[in-house]
């Protein structure tokens, strides 16, 4: 369990717990339960919970595969700076936020949720973890090979023409061609 | 369209059937309480009564289910078994995972509705107790048993407490927390990103269901939902006393005071046999896990591949199957799949483990990997092998001229097939139906290449031995590639054999033209049907099934096989 990123889990239990609490209040509203302001509470928080875990961060080891169409999110919760960046705010944030849940017990799911999500995130942050935007220019360059290689070349590496490409190998002086195209190191 | 409903037909049909099914339960078990029994509940939760009790009855029916198809050992058995048979139905059985998670997906579906519904169930028992007032039937009906204890009809029994504590008070209440929690923990922690890169997590977390199995069976004990007895209906009809209820159990009057109970707990009728085949499942397993596996060989590759070489008393495979290994040394509790690159007619079996995360690094370490001298045969890992599962690619064999293409590291099942075929071919002479193969391998990297180019070389030197040198066509292309090889390549070209595998086959640049390749193919083999067999991604599947159809004219056919990895 050594590489593990926290955060990863932590983030899907969150937008898990945001969608819960969401609908716990829904259905606290619209069946105007006793207590259905902290439902309304519950809305709000709900959607406010999404929206900040729906951009996945970058990891720190291996590719990160973001979630359609957050670019626009991830925009707005890094205009947080380090706010939205660390987790220990993250998890003290959720902690505080899940509370007026547990008053309800429509959306009293979504608290121990939102809970748990906390716990994982205050895991995270122990660990030094910290959430990165994925910004689409570092998307493409890809940090696995050692070497970079870019775009795939449209042609196939030039050859000499078929009479000369039939192979010659007895007569290796010959078949040697001088290669028109410079050889570049780039 | 024949090529899909070859393919999928069978899986559609099962999709369907488990669909209408769950419609059927929830269509049925709502109507189940629309009847006289539940009329007094039904005065005090309306139809929320029936939205909750119908997913009920859908979560039992998939929650027999779900257990099922990760019962691995059975459903190896019940291949084998049905394989005589049908093919086609022995590889629907290879769809198990999918038919797990779709199953997993409807029962947190269900979870939702039952839910939602039951919130609504506590408000209006809340409300009942809340509103005092004699003129009402719903606070009648709540001080019904409030003496006994015994004939209630609600639930909560005090105005004094709130839905909250009343959940966290009830059975039924504490345990639906309890599983409902578990639920959401194993399903976040299921999500591709998580399962993909942090196995470990997915894997522990899962065997939350062991909570959500006794938590579900218990979930019932408390017998909260409650109907007129049968013996009250007798004394009390709802349809002529329900409006008389302020006279009910006064001398004169017709109706006496009804009484209720509750329904006995059903749930563990429904799981408590895949309960006992998932036990009977994971005793297999390790009984298994005892059983000596003898690693005979261990090859590092260039490319952080490893190649076990291994022995099993009794172990018998097909081509194209996968076993699942396990290294007590590494981690007692993981098991992970790997594809058999041996042939059946050898007498090992191997796999080739590509080193990617913490488990394959430690496996790697184990079997001495970065020590630079030979390890001693007594010093390898005990390991343990559960399988061989998946369907035998022997479709291969039922075409007389076959396809097979491979994608990078989707070449792994082909190392299987293609030893097996030559096997078959030269060492037993045995008159194989397959005639002629054209194998396609796309890698966008050479270093990829190492392992699989060896298996290639040693085939290539068998046939040009045997002097059978037009049985496989093989064609190797490299996708990328980086400047200072290709001057490289410019240079070598003339070498007799291809400067990047060693074999003399060329490689090829780029990606192939599908369209020559088909059109040539099907100059070539006038009236035969080609199988095309595909192992990589599925932008590439449909295009190779896009040319599969347009060049099937004529007496060429060529089928298209999906997914049969």
């Amino acid at each position: 369990m050594g590489k593990i990123e926290w955060a990863m889990w932590a983030n899907e239990q969150a937008l898990a717990s945001g969608l819960i609490l969401l609908t716990g209040g829904i259905v606290g509203v619209a069946g105007q339960f006793r207590g259905w302001p902290f439902a309304a509470y519950a809305v709000a928080a709900g959607v406010f919970v999404c929206l900040l875990e729906y951009p996945r961060s970058k990891r720190a080891k291996g590719t990160s595969v973001e979630r359609t169409g957050q670019y626009c999110f991830t925009v707005c919760v890094k205009s947080f700076g380090p706010v939205t960046r660390n987790y220990y705010v993250r998890a003290f944030l959720h902690a505080a936020i899940c509370v007026p849940g547990g008053f309800m017990l429509a959306t009293v799911l979504g608290c121990v949720c939102l809970g748990i999500a906390s716990l994982i995130y205050l895991a995270a942050a122990i660990r030094g973890e910290h959430w990165e935007p994925i910004l689409p220019q570092k998307e493409t360059t890809r940090k696995t090979d050692a070497v970079s290689v870019r775009n795939p070349p449209e042609m196939p590496p030039p050859r000499p023409p078929p009479e000369v490409r039939r192979k010659r190998v007895d007569d290796l002086e010959g078949a040697a061609y001088e290669n028109p195209i410079p050889v570049s190191d780039k | 369209m024949g090529n899909f409903a070859a393919n999928e037909g069978l899986s559609v049909f099962v999709i369907l059937v488990w669909l209408g099914i769950n419609a059927f339960l929830f269509v049925h078990f709502y109507m189940a309480f629309l009847v006289e029994r539940w009329f007094y509940t039904r005065v005090l939760l309306g139809h929320a009564l029936s939205w909750a009790r119908a997913p009920a009855a859908c979560l039992n029916f998939n929650c027999m289910l779900i257990l099922l198809p990760v019962c691995r050992n059975l459903l190896s058995f019940l291949r084998g078994t049905i394989q005589c048979c049908s093919r086609t139905a022995a590889r629907q059985l290879d769809r198990n995972l999918t038919f797990h998670k779709l199953v997993a997906y409807m029962i947190a579906f269900h979870t939702a509705v039952h839910i939602g519904a039951h919130l609504f169930n506590f408000e209006f028992f809340m409300d009942a107790q809340l509103d005092r007032n004699s003129s009402l039937l719903p606070f009648i009906l709540s001080e019904i048993g409030t003496g006994d204890n015994a004939s209630f009809l609600n639930p909560i029994r005090t105005n004094e407490t709130n839905p909250t504590i009343v959940m966290f008070t009830t059975i039924a209440g504490v345990t639906g927390v309890v599983i409902t929690l578990a639920l959401i923990l194993i399903i976040t922690s299921s999500m591709e990103v998580i399962r993909r890169s942090y196995f470990e997590v997915f894997w522990y977390t899962h065997h939350l269901f062991v909570i959500f199995f006794i938590g579900l069976v218990f979930h019932g004990y408390g017998r909260i939902v409650r109907g007129q007895t049968a013996t009250s209906l007798m004394t009390n009809r709802p349809e002529v006393c329900a409006d008389q209820f302020e006279d009910w159990g006064n001398n004169g009057s017709d109706c006496a005071v009804p009484e209720f109970a509750g329904n006995p707990p059903m749930t563990w009728k429904w799981v408590v046999g895949p309960m006992i085949l998932y036990v009977c499942e994971r005793l297999v397993r390790l009984y298994r896990s005892h059983q000596k596996v003898v690693i005979t060989k261990v090859v590092m590759h260039p490319s952080k591949t490893l190649e076990l070489q291994m022995k099993r008393k009794g172990f018998h495979m097909e081509v194209g199957q996968y076993v699942f290994i396990q290294c007590p040394s590494v981690s007692r509790l993981e098991w992970h799949p790997f594809t058999l690159t041996s042939a059946p007619e050898e007498d090992y079996f191997s796999a080739h483990i590509r080193i990617v995360g913490d488990w394959t690094q430690a496996l790697y370490e184990a079997c001495g990997g970065d020590k630079t001298e030979p390890q001693e045969a007594w010093k390898l890992p005990k390991l343990a092998i559960d399988g061989p599962f998946g369907t035998a690619s022997e479709d291969v064999f039922r075409y007389e001229v076959v396809m097979l293409v491979g994608a990078g590291i989707g070449v792994t099942p082909f190392a299987s097939i293609l030893k097996s075929v030559w096997y078959k071919r030269i060492q037993n002479n045995q008159d194989v139906f397959t005639k002629k193969i054209y194998f396609y391998w796309l890698c966008p990297e050479t270093q990829a290449f190492e392992w699989f180019a060896d298996l290639l070389q040693s085939l290539e030197g068998q046939m040009a031995e045997k002097g059978v040198t037009d049985f496989l066509s093989y064609n190797i292309y490299l996708t990328r590639w980086k400047e200072t090889e290709a001057a490289h390549f410019r240079v070598h070209h003339e070498a007799e054999n291809d400067p990047i595998t060693g074999l003399k086959q060329k490689t090829l640049y780029g990606k192939p033209n599908w369209d020559n390749e088909f059109t040539n193919i099907a100059s070539k083999h006038p009236g035969t049907k080609v199988g095309v067999f595909l192992c990589g991604p599925p932008q590439l599947g449909k295009s190779l099934e896009k040319q599969s159809l347009s060049h099937t004219e004529g007496d060429v056919k060529f089928i298209f096989n999906k997914e049969n990895f």
